[in-house]
């Protein structure tokens, strides 16, 4: 419990840091907000329609992926820890998970789903 | 050794603040503010699990939930029509009645959990056995099947996700 400590106190001198530099600028800063100043853009095209669109359904599958992918690797944390203690049993075990999951990376490339067409 | 009472302020801020942010989260119109919000909950839960000494669940909670399945959150919802804006929410609805009514139900089963299994203190388990060496050494040896299914589930999930998303070749 004792090592978590210093995450804690990482924590908190990095909220204060931040706070400390947001609150600073935001009472000590002068500000004087015009309509052209508070536009989003000064030149360039006029804006149409609100930001908040729909996008594409491909990012989607990237973010799907990339979730399965981590959860395979935070299966890889205790076993790194572990694996010397062991032996070659442990590498076997890790060889057959990472040969299931590699068929599903091999599947995800042929269908083409890590191109962006 | 860590004093209690250090424990105890770190406990009930964790809590507090995770009660706080699943409050906001859940009254939050804009859908984005919500799944922040719920970033803030799932690292006060992370906080929870390190008191218990389960270290390896906690950083998992934050690597996985604020990180992987937040990001997921994020991209469905801005996947859904929100130009529109949020719709006018009808008084009580059908859907509301029966919401109030599964959310009552879960409560009481909460509350009788809790009363009948004496949950009345705070308990950190045994000091080794949330740690990534502990949980390495059992989930290698003693739940070696469990891990090898977990491979085909994800192998599953992975199918799935391409089968659901990517336009089929004409």
């Amino acid at each position: 419990m004792k090592e978590y400590i210093g995450i804690l106190i990482i924590l908190i001198f990095a909220n204060l840091i931040a706070l400390l530099i947001v609150g600073l600028s935001y009472f000590l800063g002068e500000r004087k907000p015009k309509k052209v100043k508070l536009e989003p853009y000064e030149c360039g095209m006029t804006t149409i329609g609100p930001a908040r669109r729909r996008i594409s359904i491909k990012y989607y599958i990237f973010a799907m992926l990339f979730l399965i992918f981590d959860i395979e690797v935070l299966f890889m944390y205790p076993w790194a820890v572990v694996t010397k203690n062991l032996k070659l049993f442990g590498f076997i075990e890790m060889f057959i998970f990472i040969i299931i999951l590699l068929v599903g990376y091999v599947y995800v490339w042929k269908k083409g789903a890590l191109e962006w067409e | 050794m860590v004093p209690i009472v250090f424990k105890w302020i770190v406990f009930l801020v964790a809590s507090l603040l995770a009660i706080f942010s699943a409050i906001m989260m859940v009254t939050r119109r804009n859908p984005v503010h919500s799944a922040l919000w719920l970033v803030v909950t799932f690292i006060s839960l992370a906080v929870l699990y390190f008191l218990l000494n389960a270290t390896f669940i906690a950083i998992s909670q934050i690597i996985v939930y604020a990180g992987a399945i937040m990001m997921l959150f994020l991209f469905v919802i801005m996947l859904i029509h929100l130009e529109k804006g949020p719709e006018e929410l009808k008084v009580l609805g059908a859907s509301k009645i029966f919401a109030i009514v599964l959310t009552v139900l879960l409560f009481v089963e909460i509350a009788v959990g809790v009363y009948y299994y004496r949950v009345t203190t705070f308990k950190p388990g045994p000091m080794p056995l949330g740690d990534a060496k502990t949980v390495g050494f059992l989930l290698y040896t003693n739940y070696l099947f469990p891990f090898e299914i977990a491979s085909i589930l994800l192998l599953v999930g992975i199918v799935g996700a391409v089968m659901l998303a990517k336009r089929r070749k004409e």
